[in-house]
């Protein structure tokens, strides 16, 4: 047995497949396709979660998962929601937000002090005295807010996303979703349906419109039957549209995926949200609204109570009483709020068979005994007495009317306006491409009762149930001056809850409304932003598609035993030798390039193609140096600067003929001087072609005293020694039988030769120049040892010694700026700021012994930071510490003495030397 | 998330473009004075209304002209360079 409310007839679930589960400790049975709640419900338990401020007994109420009454616990998942969430044999289910025991809740003394805690009692009441809050208050009314405990244990999850297209996408499978699936299917378009449900059919699967349910099952059975036989119609079930950007394009979640979709167009055929009413108890586990009862009945084969009344403010509420008898269940009495009786088939069929009907009522309150509804009290027309009559039920079943489900819709642009004969908030101003079906649109929808709330004296008359706010609550705050619908939501929190306003925004928009003497729609709804339902983090974050860059020798640093490390995208070794052993390893490579000969991996630096007959023209304007008389086969250092005269970029130019210059640009910036290159070529329209040939080129700069005897074996076609190939020389030849471009650099401050190839050839050069070189003592070196080799030779790395403001004049680099050039760019803003110098110079230092010093510690004068450390290192070759910082501009000679602050909060003295460190003659590169 | 129509690659998703402002006049630099050239470094005109602006679609580092409402986000056309300076010439 699968519970003692169980009925034949759920539609979702196998009544041969039972699952056992727990809640709260104990076992239950239910089926499977059973939800968590349907699943309790048939078991009679009533009470699923505990509310957010008062702590008072919550279950049951839309069977939609649109509100917080029904949030569980998991053993790894807080707040999920029991009305979606389905049963697997031994799933552990807990109550949230209690203490002691979901049906004994110690703290739910504090129901009983509500009317201590009117709207905005947080913002007053812990304001003083000034620290209380946080020392005293916080951490007490943190223990008793919120809802589930977040498992730090829980599992790793996969989540993942999928990019989809398709010409038509209808949200809602309902009646109106299926008809405009078949419909776009039929004139030719690719339509995507999704529906957040198990099956489709929505409304038609457990509504009763009419008398007899054998049509609307007809009708249900035509659409999906047909929706399933069109080939042009995706159809996603258990997918929630949680999002509409602009452009048609949704943000669709099923599972752990989220599917982003161009639409061409989309239907909302969202359907309509049940509303509550409004009165004392209204909360009370029992009490539920009339498609939550015929949920459980048609898709769970669930009687949702033995004895029931039917609150109906609309003619659904007899096809609810109607359900309710098919069920099992006795019912008591339909209370009818309106003054007239309803003619509505179903209303004289509910007559015909002899329920009870209270025409022109009004309800009191409900009443509850240990925890769940005993009694609805009612005030029938005339009836002057304190109490009214008290029926006695299990459940009450309450369709007042419906809110067009309009997230969507208003995060496209839609607004709302009030429909006042029908009560009815109806969605316009649509963006082209996005329309509404069905119940969405108003159609097939009959009146709202206008006027569903009904305050008492003693309160607990719910607004809103996720933020357990009462009628009081939203007079007092439009009483306090919040008149807006927006403020008055600040101030309360309504609608800021798991339901996002689907159960409050229409009781809180007429309650304002009539506050403030205004229309309805005059002060509509809440601005509707994505999600419409809480999602995961994990489908944020998920996998993500982060592309990587690896060289033609990425293995062989692998190979070495390199540690890898990312520059951009680009994965480049940091340094070969294992971790313990690192500060060894760096020390060892920058001994052997100061001592032997090194090679290190270049391939990652940007390569641009600059050809065409206004060649030099253009490198003229880009860069700060001047390269119209640079001589085939030499190449210049380039320095660009933005337009702010701020330095951007770094490298060196070859000039290979008179139009042609191949320019190399730091790692991480290729991309971005290319654009660069791109948008001012635009303007200027000189003659040039501008390729980025990066990708295409793979390189290495072999460095060191030996360098000639690593080269010379291998290198055809021009000759390596001082004479055929000086310092700063730009040659193309072939090395291994491979074309290459060799480049006379000394960024590392020795003899030393880049040499480009072919990226496919990358490899076979790696392999060439480490057989040949074993001899001359070649090995290679990473990242760090570069790092320290420039730092020696006090060559800047821009981005790291340079920041958004740096000049030329401050890194002490005027002599890369060609001042009698008329134009490059940045030079107009150089000349403003020559005239206004800067406090800070770009200067190097040396410390007595090894402190832990860092990059970005700050450089002080009289207790103020003036600069920072920009590169900081132990130098091998100098043995001591070495760095660039800013500092004072008045402290740039050497031997000056600064002050750094180290992160422990230690100041250390350092003394300012003057650049470079190492070589200062710089013959060793020129060898 | 919106599309703008490429001249180059038609329309594709926003993310695959950068927007580097509007289009602004470089003043003659060997004759403004330095007030001038801040203004011109510095200051946006920040128009609520139409105005063109420079445009890059990023994978094919393709520049473009872009006439864009910055009130509603309505791109109303797009330009390829040349198209932008014939009208440039025709005195729009």
């Amino acid at each position: 047995m699968s519970g003692v409310n169980r009925i034949p007839g759920g539609l979702l679930v196998d009544a041969a497949r039972p699952v056992r589960f727990t809640f709260e400790g104990r076992a239950y049975d239910g089926l499977a396709g059973d939800t968590i709640a349907s699943a309790l419900a048939a078991n009679d338990v009533r009470v699923l979660s505990r509310s957010f401020k008062y702590h008072r007994p919550r279950g049951i109420h839309s069977m939609a998962a649109w509100d917080a009454n029904a949030l569980v616990q998991l053993p790894g998942e807080p707040n999920v929601p029991a009305e979606r969430t389905p049963i697997v044999p031994g799933l552990a289910v807990r109550g949230q937000n209690y203490r002691g025991s979901l049906a004994h809740d110690r703290d739910a003394w504090l129901g009983r002090f509500a009317r201590f805690m009117p709207v905005g009692f947080y913002y007053r009441a812990f304001f003083k005295p000034h620290g209380a809050w946080q020392r005293f208050w916080e951490p007490r009314v943190r223990a008793l807010a919120g809802l589930g405990a977040v498992a730090l244990d829980a599992p790793h999850g996969h989540f993942d996303k999928v990019h989809n297209f398709c010409d038509v996408a209808v949200i809602g499978g309902g009646r109106a979703g299926l008809s405009a699936a078949l419909a776009a299917a039929g004139a030719g378009d690719q339509v995507l349906l999704v529906d957040h449900n198990p099956v489709l059919g929505g409304a038609l699967n457990y509504g009763r419109a009419a008398v007899e349910r054998a049509a609307t099952h007809a009708e249900r059975d035509r659409l999906v039957g047909a929706v399933g036989g069109v080939r042009r119609i995706t159809v996603m079930t258990g997918a929630v549209a949680n999002g509409y950007f602009a452009d048609h394009w949704l943000a669709i979640i099923q599972g752990s995926r989220l599917h982003r979709v161009r639409a061409g167009r989309v239907v909302l055929a969202t359907g309509a949200i049940e509303q509550p009413a409004v009165f004392r108890g209204n909360d009370i586990p029992g009490v539920m609204l009339g498609s939550a009862a015929q949920r459980l009945i048609r898709l769970y084969g669930v009687r949702p109570g033995r004895t029931a009344v039917v609150v109906a403010g609309t003619d659904d509420g007899y096809g609810v009483a109607l359900d309710l008898l098919d069920a099992g269940a006795t019912v008591s009495a339909i209370v009818e709020l309106r003054p007239e009786p309803s003619r509505d088939p179903r209303a004289v069929a509910a007559a015909g068979r002899n329920i009870r009907i209270v025409n022109d009522a009004s309800i009191i309150a409900a009443e509850a005994v240990d925890g769940h509804l005993a009694a609805i009290a009612i005030r029938r027309q005339g009836d002057n007495t304190r109490h009214g009559e008290a029926i006695v039920c299990d459940l009450a079943a309450v369709s007042v009317g419906r809110l067009p489900a309009y997230q969507l819709a208003l995060q496209a642009g839609g607004r709302l306006d009030y429909d006042d004969a029908r009560a009815h908030f109806s969605i316009a101003g649509l963006p082209p491409g996005v329309t509404l079906a069905g119940w969405t649109a108003g159609e097939d929808i009959g009146a709202n009762h206008p006027w569903p709330i009904y305050p008492h004296p003693d309160g607990k008359a719910f607004v809103d149930f996720d933020e357990d706010l009462q009628i009081d609550d939203i007079e007092n705050a439009v009483a306090e001056g919040y008149r807006e619908i927006e403020l008055v939501k600040r101030f309360s929190t309504v609608g800021m809850g798991p339901s996002q306003g689907r159960h409050s925004a229409l009781t809180a928009a007429r309650l304002v409304a009539k506050e403030t003497g205004r229309r309805v729609g005059d002060v509509g709804v809440t601005t509707a932003r994505p999600p419409v339902v809480g999602e995961k983090l994990g489908v944020l974050a998920g996998r993500g598609f982060d592309p990587e860059r690896k060289t033609a020798m990425h293995h062989r640093h692998l190979e070495a035993g390199a540690q890898m490390m990312t520059a951009g995208a680009w994965w480049r070794p940091a340094y070969y030798g294992v971790l313990a052993h690192r500060a060894d390893a760096i020390a060892r490579e920058v001994r052997a390039v100061r001592t032997a000969v090194g090679m290190i991996d270049v391939s990652t630096l940007g390569g641009l193609e600059i050809r065409g007959p206004d060649a030099a023209e253009f490198m003229n304007r880009m860069y700060t140096f001047t390269y119209t008389k640079q001589a085939v086969n030499r190449l210049r250092y380039v320095l660009m600067v933005n337009e702010s005269g701020a330095i951007i970029d770094d490298g060196v130019a070859c000039r290979f003929g008179d139009d042609h210059f191949y320019v190399t640009t730091t790692t991480t910036g290729s991309d971005r001087v290319y654009q660069t290159m791109l948008w001012w070529n635009a303007k200027w329209r000189l003659d040039v072609d501008i390729a980025n040939a990066t990708a295409a080129f793979a390189g290495v700069n072999i460095a060191g005293p030996r360098a000639r005897d690593v080269l010379a074996p291998l290198v055809e076609g021009c000759g390596v020694d001082a004479g055929a190939f000086p310092y700063l020389g730009a040659f193309e030849a072939r090395i291994a039988g491979i074309p290459a471009r060799f480049l006379r650099v000394g960024f590392v401050g020795e003899l030393g030769f880049e040499v480009h190839v072919p990226a496919s050839q990358g490899e076979a050069l790696w392999d060439a120049l480490m057989d040949t070189g074993r001899g001359a003592g070649l090995v290679p070196f990473g990242v760090e040892a570069q790092r320290v080799l420039r730092l020696e030779k006090g060559h800047i790395i821009v981005g790291q010694d340079t920041d958004a403001m740096t000049t030329p004049e401050e890194a002490d680099m005027l002599w890369a700026i060609a001042a009698k050039k008329p134009f490059f760019i940045g030079k107009r803003a150089l000349v403003i700021r020559d005239k206004h110098l800067s406090r800070r110079k770009l200067v190097g230092f040396a410390v007595a012994g090894a402190p832990p010093l860092q990059e970005s510690n700050l450089v002080l004068k009289g207790g103020n930071a003036v600069g920072f450390v920009t590169s900081v290192a132990w130098s091998p070759t100098l043995n001591r510490t070495i760095g660039l910082a800013y500092a004072a501009r008045e402290d740039a000679a050497p031997d000056r003495s600064l002050v750094i602050r180290l992160d422990d909060g230690r100041d250390v003295r350092a003394t300012v030397v003057k650049l470079p460190f190492y070589d200062p003659d710089a013959a060793r590169q020129a060898l | 998330m919106k599309l703008l129509r490429c001249p180059l690659n038609g329309p594709r998703n926003i993310s695959e473009f950068v927007c580097w402002g509007e289009v602004a006049d470089q003043p003659d630099p060997a004759t403004a004075d330095d007030l001038a050239w801040t203004d011109y470094l510095y200051f946006s005109n920040n128009t609520a209304g139409v105005v063109f602006e420079w445009w890059c679609h990023t994978p094919t580092s393709y520049w473009f002209i872009a006439e864009r409402h910055t009130v509603s986000d309505d791109v109303i056309r797009t330009y390829t360079m040349d198209e932008f300076r014939a009208i440039r010439r025709d005195g729009r």
